[in-house]
Order: structure tokens, then C-alpha cells, then sequence
């Protein structure tokens, strides 16, 4: 269990790195230097702070959800 | 047919649906009026989650203050879903494991003391008081706003809808009438926006045709850096705010998401752990259909609005100016006298003064839309405001008849708790609708307060509660308190002993009231460590509980004890 437990804590470090990286890092501390960069009609800082951030957000819950799904069923503690 | 009918007509279909679902639905077992019987799916417990969360400021006021802050609007739109990551991650799977009905519930028991479940129980409804009146008074605008009633009979009819469902059908009722609520309010947010996106960028996805062209070529965002920065204002993507002012406020209100009552208790309603998990998923894909259409409908707005106003003859404004003149939430005065329109950033020479909630409220008629889509953000309008209130109200029926009445009586019977929680919701409504018809003045002020001690009370405690097995009952009770009074203190100082000093000068580090929160949290987190590590370890039965909430197997339907 606790190997199960350790892995838990990977996953989510890995997660929350990424969801810090794209909000905070990408949205508020990085938004000048990201702005100079286009996407489109967008500067990409600003895209980040009001779409980008939101986005990425949704898919790293639906990872989340995968990975533990699969790491639950691996150490056999799935509820079914 | 005209538009005081179609609204009329809309909004009471709406509301005859949902008493309906609530008749259908009536709860019969505390399990069911607390949890809904722990049988909700995970689509159904994301949809309801969504308009649980997304409330009368979501739907009406979150565009308009995107419109007016520009790019400092962002931290809303990241805060607001950020702190679903963290729900998601942290928090959800695991009290659904624990499987109880409240977070008090969870405090009291991972604690091993009833005044730590006391504590909780006094955050939880102080926060959920805060939020319920807000609610209620939205409800109110909506009817005077577009039914032409005193706001006062507005409110009365809100209280006796809420009363209906959430008294009747407990969490059952609400959950579904949530499902329909949520079906509501995103058809009548993203009909005007699509439109108005067509009509602009040529895009029918908002989203998109944010980052899409206006008609002669150029970017929407550079066309509107370009207008604003004319008029004297702020470009639209640079802001005002300090980067740690910023970073402060997003973090405060991500936590502060995370530890909200009334969201968290959601997660209670569905059968298995990873029903939780996956329906966290759900409710932000839901949410974030609204909140990825806001800035575009806010950047939409801003844009036709200066377009349509500024140095035009007052003479010839269009329709929707006019109307909204005589409700007051438009108001134009022509300082210079020159018969036109001046939309300035200085005071002294700007001419027009628009409310924020114009943004969403008039955005059919902006684009010129048929009446029926006027009802229909109305509905909208209602359906998000009584979605968030009757959320609320479970929270506090269940605090008084379950964590206050059962916890120290544990004696009554199933029958005589399901009274109680209903004459506490009862009470809560009537409560409720007395502050919305006679508003504290400070209502839009104590939003922070909502948040910041969701985030500097629950957030840490409920974290540590599962991720650390040393944290004992002293450092709980210790950081709660510890965060709550360092959080209460500095808002109310700044919001209400001394708002005159309310500047960034005289903030400590900078950081505004807003953000307050992430330093209450931070305090918490650390008294939490210090005093736990210096008295004993938990007993060994909570080391056993923190072990099993970890593991998925073996989650039963959320049970009574």
C-alpha cells in the first residue's frame, strides 16, 4: 500500500506542477514575455490567463482521473 | 408577442419545471435529504455541481468585470477553476472514501473533538450566510429588472421556489433541479453570445472569435488595446494590478473554491471514489463552457459598447442605451455640453457611466435578438441565483440538525433529524430572504470574506487531514483559529474599521483584502505544523482512518453513524 500511496503522490505532484506552470507561471509571472509570442488573434500570455489556464485545467483532471483509475486496478484497490 | 410577456412566459415555465422535479424527487430518509441517497451519476453530480457553483455573479456580473479590468479580470476566470484541479486531486476522492455527509463531519472525526467539528460548523455557516444573502438579493434584481416588480416581491418569490424544493426534496430535489437549472443557464448564456460573436468576428464559437477579426481586418483585442488606450484607459490585455497582488488573489480564491461547503458536500452524492474523481471532471468541463464564453462576451461587450456610445449624438444611441437609462444601470450626463457622448478614463470629463451586470443583461439587445432570448437570460439569470442559494441552504439545514442537534443529542430518530433539517432549512430561507430585501450595505464586500475563510479555515485542515497522519487535534483547532482571525481581521479592517486606507500603500506586502487569504492559509498551514508537532500523535484508530480514507476499495454508500 504504501508503494500505491507513493505513486499517488507522484501523480499529483506531476499534475500540480503543471497546473501552477499554466496558470501562475504562464497567466501572471510570465505574461509579458509570453505576450510578445501571437497566437492568432491572441497574445499568448493573455490566452493562457483567460483560456489556456481553464483548458488545460479540464484536461489534467480527466489525466488524473485516468492514471488512477489504472493505478487502482494495478494494486487492486479498485471498487469493483 | 412583446417582451414583458415572453418573460413572464419563460421564467415561470422554468420555475413549474422545477417545482415539478421537486414533487418527483421528494426525500424520504435523511441519507436522501443530505446525500441523495449516494445513487447521483457522475454526469448528473457535474451538472448540478456546475450551477451549484455558478452563481447570480457567475451568470450576470463576472463579464462585466472582465470588461471594465481587462486582463487583472483573469484572476476570476483562473481562480474560479483552478481550485476545481485542487478539488479534484486533493480533496474530493478522499471524503468521498471517508463517507460522511459534511465537512464538519470529517473535521470532527479526523480530529477526534467536538470543538474542532464546532469550529467547522460556525465556518461553515458563517460562509454560507455570507453567500445565501448575495443570492437571494441577485434573485431580487432579476424580477425588478425584467418582470417590472418591486424587488422585494422578487425576492419573496425566489424564497418561496428555494423553499419548496430544498425544504421538500432536501439534497435529492436540489440535485436534479440543479441538473435542469444548469441546462437553463448555459442555453441562455451562450445564445446572445453566439450571436454576437457571428455579428462581429464572423465566428459562431465565442471562445474563438475572441481571438478572431473585426470587420476591417484587425484583431478584436489589438482593435480594443488600441480604442481603450485612446480614451485614456488601460490597454485591455496589460492590467493595473501588481503581479504578487495578482498571484495572491488567484491562489486566495482557487483554495478558497476548493474549501467552499456547499461544492465540497457535492461529492458526497455519488456511488464510488472514482465516480467523485471523474465528476470533478464533469463539473469543470461545465463550468468552463461558461467561463472560456465570459471574456468573450466581456471583450464583446466593452467593444460594442464604446462603439455604439462614444462621441455619438446623445440624440440618436440606440435602443438598448435608452432602456437601460431608465433602470438606472445606464447613465450618461453631458458634461461639455456638446450635445455628443464622451466615454473618458478622468472623472472629471467622462459622460457615461454603465453598470457592469449591462454586459450580460443587455447583451440580446445589444445584437439585436428577438424577445424571447430577453426572457431567456432572465431565466438564466434566476435559474443561477436559485441553483447557488438552495446549494447553500442544504449546507445550513444539515450544519444545525446534523452537526450541531445530532452530534450532542445523538438520541433523536431518523424521523425527528429529517424534521429538524427541514425547519432548519425553513428557517435559513426566511432568514435568507430577510437579508436579501434589507441588503447589509456591504453584501458585494463580504464576497471576499466568503472566500478567503473558505480558504484560511477549511482548505488546510481538510488537506492535512489526509496527507499528513501527525496533524493532531491542537494543531487543527490551533491553525483553524489561527487563520480565521488573522483573515477576519484584515479584511475587516481594510473593508469596514478603515476603508479610506483600502490602497495598495497601506496593504501589508501589497496584498489587498481579496487576497488576504492565501497569507491566512499559509498562517494556518504553519500553526497546524508547529502546535502538532509539539503535543502527541493522533490515537491509533485515526491512523487507521487516514490509511483506509486513502484506499478506494471498499467505499460504501455515504452512511450514517
Amino acid at each position: 500500500m504504501e508503494r500505491y500511496w507513493k505513486k499517488n503522490l507522484q501523480t499529483l505532484a506531476l499534475l500540480l506542477f503543471i497546473w501552477f506552470l499554466v496558470s501562475f507561471g504562464f497567466g501572471i509571472l510570465w505574461v509579458e514575455e509570453l505576450n510578445t509570442i501571437r497566437l492568432g488573434g491572441f497574445k499568448l500570455g493573455f490566452w493562457f490567463a483567460q483560456q489556456g489556464s481553464i483548458y488545460s485545467f479540464v484536461v489534467l483532471i480527466f489525466i488524473y482521473v485516468i492514471r488512477m483509475n489504472a493505478l487502482d486496478r494495478e494494486f487492486k484497490v479498485n471498487e469493483d | 408577442m412583446d417582451l414583458l410577456t415572453w418573460t413572464y412566459l419563460l421564467v415561470g415555465l422554468s420555475f413549474a419545471l422545477y417545482i415539478g422535479i421537486a414533487i418527483w424527487t421528494r426525500a424520504s430518509s435523511t441519507q436522501e435529504f443530505y446525500v441523495a441517497g449516494g445513487g447521483v451519476s457522475p454526469i448528473a453530480n457535474g451538472l448540478a455541481t456546475a450551477a451549484d457553483w455558478m452563481s447570480a455573479a457567475s451568470f450576470m456580473s463576472m463579464a462585466g468585470i472582465i470588461s471594465f479590468s481587462g486582463y487583472d479580470g483573469s484572476v476570476y476566470l483562473m481562480g474560479w477553476t483552478g481550485g476545481y484541479v485542487l478539488l479534484a486531486l486533493l480533496l474530493a476522492p478522499y471524503l468521498r472514501k471517508f463517507g460522511k455527509f459534511t465537512v464538519p463531519d470529517f473535521v470532527g472525526d479526523r480530529y477526534y473533538s467536538n470543538k474542532a467539528r464546532v469550529v467547522a460548523v460556525i465556518c461553515a455557516l458563517f460562509i454560507s450566510f455570507i453567500y445565501v444573502a448575495g443570492q437571494m438579493r441577485g434573485v431580487g434584481i432579476v424580477f425588478s429588472r425584467y418582470l417590472e416588480l418591486p424587488i422585494e416581491w422578487g425576492v419573496v418569490i425566489g424564497m418561496a421556489i428555494v423553499f419548496f424544493y430544498a425544504v421538500l426534496g432536501g439534497m435529492k430535489g436540489i440535485t436534479y433541479t440543479q441538473v435542469a437549472q444548469y441546462c437553463v443557464l448555459i442555453f441562455a448564456y451562450l445564445v446572445p453570445a453566439i450571436f454576437i460573436s457571428m455579428q462581429l468576428t464572423g465566428n459562431p464559437i465565442p471562445q474563438l472569435g475572441l481571438g478572431g477579426e473585426v470587420a476591417d481586418g484587425v484583431p478584436l483585442l489589438d482593435k480594443l488595446d488600441g480604442i481603450l488606450a485612446d480614451l485614456g484607459f488601460e490597454e485591455y490585455t496589460s492590467g493595473k494590478k501588481s503581479k504578487s497582488d495578482l498571484f495572491m488573489i488567484t491562489l486566495a480564491l482557487m483554495v478558497g473554491t476548493a474549501g467552499l461547503p456547499h461544492v465540497i458536500v457535492r461529492f458526497f452524492t455519488v456511488p464510488r471514489v472514482r465516480d467523485a474523481r471523474l465528476s470533478a471532471g464533469y463539473a469543470l468541463v461545465f463550468i468552463a463552457i461558461l467561463y472560456t464564453a465570459a471574456p468573450a462576451v466581456a471583450a464583446f461587450g466593452i467593444y460594442n459598447t464604446i462603439q455604439s456610445t462614444s462621441e455619438k449624438s446623445i440624440d440618436a444611441l440606440p435602443e438598448w442605451v435608452n432602456n437601460w437609462q431608465q433602470t438606472n444601470l445606464i447613465g450618461i450626463e453631458d458634461k461639455n455640453g456638446d450635445g455628443k457622448v464622451q466615454y473618458l478614463a478622468d472623472p472629471a470629463t467622462n459622460e457615461l457611466r454603465i453598470d457592469k451586470d449591462i454586459m450580460v443583461l443587455a447583451s440580446p439587445e445589444i445584437a439585436s435578438l428577438p424577445n424571447w432570448v430577453v426572457g431567456l437570460v432572465a431565466a438564466g439569470a434566476m435559474a443561477a441565483a436559485l441553483s447557488t442559494a438552495a446549494g447553500l441552504l442544504l449546507v445550513i439545514s444539515t450544519s444545525v440538525s446534523r452537526d450541531l442537534f445530532k452530534t450532542f443529542r445523538p438520541e433523536i430518530s431518523e424521523k425527528k433529524e429529517l424534521r429538524i433539517a427541514r425547519i432548519a432549512a425553513a428557517g435559513a430561507v426566511l432568514l435568507a430572504g430577510y437579508f436579501g430585501i434589507n441588503p447589509p450595505g456591504f453584501v458585494a464586500e463580504v464576497v471576499a470574506f466568503a472566500f478567503g475563510l473558505a480558504a484560511s479555515s477549511f482548505f488546510p485542515v481538510i488537506l492535512l487531514g489526509i496527507f499528513s497522519t501527525r496533524i493532531n487535534r491542537e494543531g487543527a483547532i490551533a491553525g483553524m483559529l489561527a487563520g480565521l482571525v488573522f483573515t477576519i481581521s484584515y479584511i475587516s479592517y481594510f473593508k469596514f474599521i478603515s476603508p479610506e486606507l483600502n490602497t495598495a500603500a497601506h496593504w501589508w506586502w501589497g496584498i489587498s483584502p481579496e487576497g488576504i487569504g492565501t497569507i491566512g492559509m499559509a498562517l494556518n498551514f504553519l500553526v497546524c505544523f508547529g502546535v502538532s508537532y509539539l503535543t502527541p500523535p493522533p490515537p491509533k484508530n485515526v491512523q487507521e482512518l487516514i490509511q483506509e480514507i486513502r484506499i478506494p476499495k471498499g467505499a460504501g454508500k455515504a452512511y450514517d453513524h
